[in-house]
Formats: structure tokens, sequence, C-alpha cells
């Protein structure tokens, strides 16, 4: 089996546990765990390939894989279900030499040498399944050629206070990274990795032969193999994107990215400010179910929220999101939350600053009440009988 | 699970009081209740009940039925054995007749390995189970078996459909029209169940006597000379024959006891994707009493409405008793009742649109001419 040529391939990873996520998190792979309604957070990765015309995608897949597999299927949603290409479902695998579990993301793609040779392709673009962003990648591919880089890593300007929890990169006025620091203490500048990156597939190649020889090694892009590079003088350089970029991977920040989908003070020339789903060019593609629409009922309030399909609400929901199938009771009231699928707020319940997994119920007159910075959390299929509130 | 049976879908239905509803599109694919279209329910029915292999003939002018329809793939009918098979009228004369389009397509019929047929339409709306009627059919012995549904005459919706004369025995001894003077009538579905065997011979024959053109003509105009029994369904039915039963018809799904019936879980209705972003509700919003599609943008104010997928309403803006269907962009101050909008409508900030409750205002789908047109769209 031989692929036909390709120029540049893509991989996802989209192994990670996402511990942070906690509850969101226990069933369920982090790029897996819905967003925004009617989506699931690989639908981002996966819908910037298919708008960028990027056509062989391989998703290398290891914690809690049974709900993504099952979302990603042969990659129809997407249009990734292609006869020569499309989407790959890469799980770590046995050999001749025994099996491995994948130690890190770049012992990931080296376990997968075999497939990325399959294409031939001279460029790799590795991404991350869990990120949220419209983005298209052909303008970075542009870039990396245009400046006959190595390796060109797609980097955002965070908050300075924020900066030690990403990959920080120092450059120089035409973009070229002299120094690259993993979670630094004392950030030099805000210029932070969206764990993006295009490859030269053959210098890479390389480096992760070596890297897995070494035994000290992480066998992390972040930690291990960017670091080796700039070492090894090879050509570095930062990829500027102005869009909005969030890295979802605590409980607050799922939290917020979510909440930031409603804000309405956002001008259009501040792109960073909000995510555009109306955008046709840049649409947002995910499997989806075949319900009804939604239903707003003669008592019901909605204001400031975003709703799905197959939701019935009856109560007052605000600045809220609604995944599909949702029903929200007479007099219950949702504020500031995040309702996954087929979560159920029923008649007089108080639902505020929390996450309601799917399945879940918050039965009568029941109150699950967290706030900014502590939110609460129902995990998936409980059964809320008594209070919930997060006063400290 | 029905899995001797092929499904029939007959699409030569009466679109004369549709007026432009049906100017670009034939009534099997008028978008109804937000996301769907009117073929969406019978092609459910009919795979909710095991059929895996489905015939549409298909009327003229049919570009949006098939740019829906497709492949089958949502309904599961994309499929290697069996599946979809559409029939459109091509170099045959225009006249619009399922026999003939069954002859000219018998290699259909004889290739297939079912046995036995359902034959039914897409203008009656419901969600009915195919299993019990066809169960009911072969323990009835019957030729062929006619789904109806008792109706009072109140309203005026099933105006002049053929109505059933039944006996005790369930046999169909007459076939009428409601004309509207009785209070109660059983009023045909349109559905059938029969053998291949018979729908073949039935084909045959009119052929020869040239005396009908239509299926239905044929099996109502013979009910003397064939074993004909009746299956009452006790669902909701709607009927989608004029412009004021769709209105209807549409509106009956802000009844949430209609809603949920329609749509069951246990059956549900499939229909073609569109992958819409979910839909925003602003602050300065107010929604009432509405049923909503996926991808519209809400900051005005929506009441008793059914709205389609990626609609603007935008602030101050009142849409009340409406059906508004996808892409339409209604401008602040607009005031819209009793209206009904064809895709792609602009509304000018401002404009009111008021129509009657039972006689709604229409208006025509539009299309885009040129690209700053579309921008304008575009972009909100």
């Amino acid at each position: 089996m031989n692929g036909p040529k390709r120029e540049i391939i893509a991989m996802i990873l989209a192994g990670g546990q996402g511990s942070r996520l906690k509850d969101l998190t226990k069933t369920n792979a982090k790029p897996a765990v819905e967003f925004g309604g009617k989506y699931r957070i690989i639908d981002f990765t996966l819908s910037n390939c298919t708008n960028s015309s990027i056509d062989v995608v391989g998703v290398l897949t290891q914690y809690q894989p049974f709900t993504l597999h099952c979302h990603i299927g042969i990659g129809t949603a997407w249009d990734l279900d292609r006869t020569k290409g499309g989407v790959y479902i890469l799980p770590p695998h046995t050999n001749d030499s025994g099996g491995n579990w994948y130690k890190g993301t770049a012992d990931s793609i080296y376990q997968n040498m075999n497939f990325v040779e399959l294409f031939s392709p001279e460029y790799l673009l590795v991404l991350s399944g869990d990120h949220i962003y419209t983005m298209d990648y052909q303008e970075m591919f542009k870039f990396h050629k245009e400046k006959k880089a190595d390796v060109t890593i797609a980097c955002i300007e965070v908050p300075i206070q924020e900066a030690s929890r990403f990959g920080i990169m120092n450059t120089k006025e035409d973009g070229r990274i002299y120094e690259f620091e993993e979670k630094p203490k004392h950030p030099k500048n805000n210029l932070a990795s969206m764990g993006i990156y295009i490859f030269n597939w053959d210098k890479l190649k390389r480096y992760l032969k070596e890297d897995a020889k070494d035994e000290e090694s992480a066998h992390d892009f972040g930690k291990n193999i960017i670091p080796k590079m700039l070492k090894g003088g090879e050509k570095l350089f930062a990829y500027r994107f102005k869009g909005y970029w969030k890295d979802v991977g605590t409980v607050e920040s799922y939290w917020e990215a979510n909440m930031d989908l409603l804000n309405e003070e956002c001008k259009l020339d501040e792109p960073s400010c909000i995510l555009d789903l109306y955008n046709e060019e840049t649409k947002v593609y995910t499997s989806s179910i075949a319900y009804p629409p939604q239903y707003i009922a003669p008592c019901a309030k909605v204001k400031k929220s975003m709703v799905v399909e197959g939701c019935s609400i009856w109560g007052e929901v605000y600045n809220s999101v609604l995944s599909y199938n949702v029903y929200v009771g007479q007099n219950a009231k949702v504020i500031s939350s995040v309702l996954l699928s087929s979560a159920s707020i029923e008649d007089g319940a108080i639902v505020e600053n929390a996450i309601v997994c799917s399945g879940a119920r918050v039965t009568k007159g029941c109150k699950v009440i967290g706030k900014p910075g502590k939110i609460a959390v129902v995990s998936e299929n409980k059964k809320v009988t008594s209070d919930i509130i997060i006063s400290e | 699970m029905l899995t001797n049976y092929l499904g029939i879908v007959s699409l030569t239905e009466n679109e004369s009081k549709l007026k432009s509803l049906t100017a670009t599109r034939p009534l099997a694919s008028i978008p109804i209740f937000g996301r769907y279209r009117v073929i969406d329910f019978v092609l459910s029915n009919l795979v909710n009940a095991g059929i895996t292999n489905v015939g549409i003939l298909a009327p003229t002018k049919s570009r949006s039925l098939i740019d829906h329809v497709g492949t089958g793939k949502p309904w599961d009918l994309n499929r290697k054995v069996d599946g979809l098979y559409i029939f459109n009228y091509s170099y045959e004369p225009p006249s619009i007749s399922d026999i003939k389009l069954l002859k000219s397509n018998m290699e259909f019929l004889l290739r297939s390995r079912k046995e036995m047929v359902i034959f039914a339409s897409s203008y009656m709306i419901c969600n009915i189970d195919f299993k019990d009627v066809a169960k009911f059919h072969e323990e009835s012995g019957a030729d062929v078996t006619v789904v109806y549904k008792k109706i009072t005459n109140e309203d005026e919706h099933f105006f002049e459909l053929p109505t059933l004369m039944i006996d005790q025995n369930l046999n169909v001894i007459g076939v009428g029209k409601n004309i509207g003077r009785r209070t109660t009538v059983n009023i045909s579905l349109d559905m059938f169940v029969l053998s291949k065997e018979f729908l073949i011979d039935c084909i045959l024959t009119c052929l020869e006597n040239g005396n009908c053109i239509m299926f239905r003509d044929f099996i109502y105009k013979n009910v003397q000379n064939i074993n004909l029994k009746a299956y009452e369904f006790k669902g909701y039915v709607g009927c989608i024959n004029s412009i004021s039963s769709y209105f209807k018809v549409s509106m009956d799904m802000l009844n949430v006891d209609i809603q949920r019936e329609l749509f069951s879980e246990e059956r549900p209705i499939y229909t073609k994707s569109n992958d819409s972003p979910p839909t925003r509700y602003f602050s300065t919003c107010e929604v009432e009493n509405s049923f909503i599609s996926n991808g519209c943008l809400i900051a005005g104010k929506v009441k008793n409405s059914i709205i389609s997928r990626g609609v603007v309403i935008e602030k101050d803006a009142i849409v009340e008793n409406s059906i508004i269907f996808s892409k339409c962009i209604i401008k602040s101050g607009a005031i819209l009742k009793n209206v009904i909008l064809d895709k792609n409508v602009v509304i000018d900030e401002n404009a009111t649109l008021i129509g009657h409750n039972k006689n709604p205002l229409v208006m025509e789908k539009q299309s885009f001419i040129n690209l700053s047109q579309l921008k304008e769209v575009k972009r909100v």
C-alpha cells in the first residue's frame, strides 16, 4: 500500500488525558469533550485541516479513545472519507519487537514514521487535538516556505502574567527563534507556542531517531525536540497568529472558552476576541445527530446564550451554552453555565457557574452553584438530588 | 422489521394550491418545521420499519429534491445492495403518470428481491409504524391495504381528498371525495400495502385499458373488483396541499404533544444535515413559543413562529405567527405577522408585512443575482 505523494500531511496529537479537566475526561479523551454546543474539541482541528485543503490527517489516540474513534469514524463529517488519503486513526500498536504505549508527543510520531513515509511528504504539520481556534494552515505553510525554515511554530501573544503556562519564544526581528523556553518561571516576552508545528520531514526524522535513543528524554516536542533542533543550529521561525485561540486545559479555561462564544462587546476588527462560528470559509464541521429544532416554550426566557437542536426550554437561560437535547424545566434557572448533551435541569432547579456533563440530571428544585474560578461540575449521568453549592 | 418490503414514494402530488412555494421545487422538497423537507417524513417512516430499498418517482423540477435526498445517506439508504433509486421524468411526454414511470423503470421492480411493496406519497406528514400496517395487511389476506384517518371536518385542510366508505369488516366499498358536507369522514392517506406481483399486474392492466394514469386512481376506481382493506391510523396527520394547510401544519409544531409524537425518540425523523453552528440568542432578544433551527442569530422579538437555519433577526425586529425559511434576514424595526418568507428573503429596516392568520402572506424565494448581494448577506 502506497498513498499518492503529498507535499504536506497533518498529524493530530489526540492521545492525552487532559487530567486537569477532571470529571470531563473521566471516560473520554480531551479532544472528544463536547464544546460550544454541538462540537467536540477535535472538530476545530479537523475542520481546519479540511478548510486548509490538507487531505491526509493522522490522528494519534491513546487515552480512553472509544468516543473519539466513534466520533471521527471514517471522517465523513469533515469530508475526509477519501479513496486515497483522508483521516487515519493511529492508536499505539505492537510490532515484531514488542509493543509500546506512546511515551510522549514526539514518540507517537516516531512510532508512526512508516505511516508518514507512505505519503512521502516533504513537510509535516503537527497539531494538537485539544485547542479551540480556526486557522488556515496554508498561510502558515506559505510563510514556512518563504522563510526557507526547517521548523515553523505558530505563536500567539498571551497576557504576560499567563506566559509561564506556555512554551515561550524569543525571536529576532525577522521572526527567527533564538531561544525557546518551555513554561519559564520568568518569561522574557509573551509570545506563546500554540503547539502547531511545520517541520521539514527529513530534518525531523533525523531528530526523532536520535531522540528515541536518548534515555533521558521525555520524547516531547516542546521539552526535547525543539530545544535540540535549536541547539543543532536549525532554522526555527515563529509564525504570528492573530485570531482567537484557546487551550482548554483546565475546567476553568474550558468554561471560559464557552463563555467567550457569548461575548457581545467584541468588535470585528479585534479577531482575537471571539471565535466566529458563522463564517462559511472557516466553518466547523462535526458529525451531527438527527434532532428536531429547539423549542422555546411560552414561559421561557433565553438571553445571551447558544442553543442547539433538540433542546426544549421552559425556564430561564442566561449567558449559557446548551448542547444537543438539553431540557430546562419550568421555573428552572440556568445562569453562566455549560450544559452538555441530554443534560436535564428539572422544574425549579437552579444552575449557576456550572458545567453539567452529558446525561446528568439536576432534579426538581436542586441547586448547583459554583463561582468564577471555582466552577461546579456535575459528572456524566449523575443524578443530583441535593444542593451543590461552592461557597469557598 | 420489513425485510421483504420495498418502498415506492410517488411524488405525483397536487401542487396547484401551494403557489410560489412550489415555483422552484416539488411539493416533496418544501422546507418544513425549520430543518426538514416534506419528504423526510415518509422516507424516515419507511426506513424506521426496516425497509432498505426505496424508489422515488420524482416529478419534473426536481433539482432541489435531488440535492436534498442525494445518495440517501441520512436515511442509511446509500447501500451496495438495494438502497435508494430516483426515477426522473426525462424524455417521456410531460403528462404526470406514476404508472408510466413505473412501466419504464420496471427493471427496478423485477430486479429487487423484495416481494412486498409499500406505496406512499409525501404530502401526508405523520410518524407511522409501517410494521403495524404490514402486519394488518398480511393477516387480512387482502389484495391491497389502504391507510386512512378518521377526521372531523371542522378544519378545512383535508378538503378534496379521497374518502373511504368502509364496512364492518374493514372492506372498502366505495371511494368518494371530501367536499366538507359530512362532519366525520375517513380520509385516505394515499399509503398502500400490496404484493409486488399485484402492483405489476395493476400497472399492466392500466396500460392495457388506458383509463388510469395514476396508481391510486386505479385502486379507487376498482374497489368492486379488488379486495381492498382499510387500516386506521390514529396518530397525528398533517396534510400539505395548500398554503393555508402548510401554515396550519407548521404551526401545529408549537403544540408540544404533536411535536413529541412526530419527533418520537423511538422512530426519529432523519434529514440532510447542514452543519450549521448553534443558534445565538442575544441580550436584546425576546423569544417565546417558537421552534428554532440551528445557525440563527436572534436579537429581536420572536413569538409563535417557526425559524429555519441561518436566519438573522436584528434588534427591534418583530416576528410573530410566521414561518421564516433559511438564510432570511429581518432587519431592525421590521414587523412580520402571519407571513411565510421563502429562502434568502431580506426584509428592509422598518418594513411591515402583515398577512391573515388563515391566509398568510408569502414572499417568494430569492436567488442571489450578483456577488455584492451575496457578500452583504454573508456578513451581518
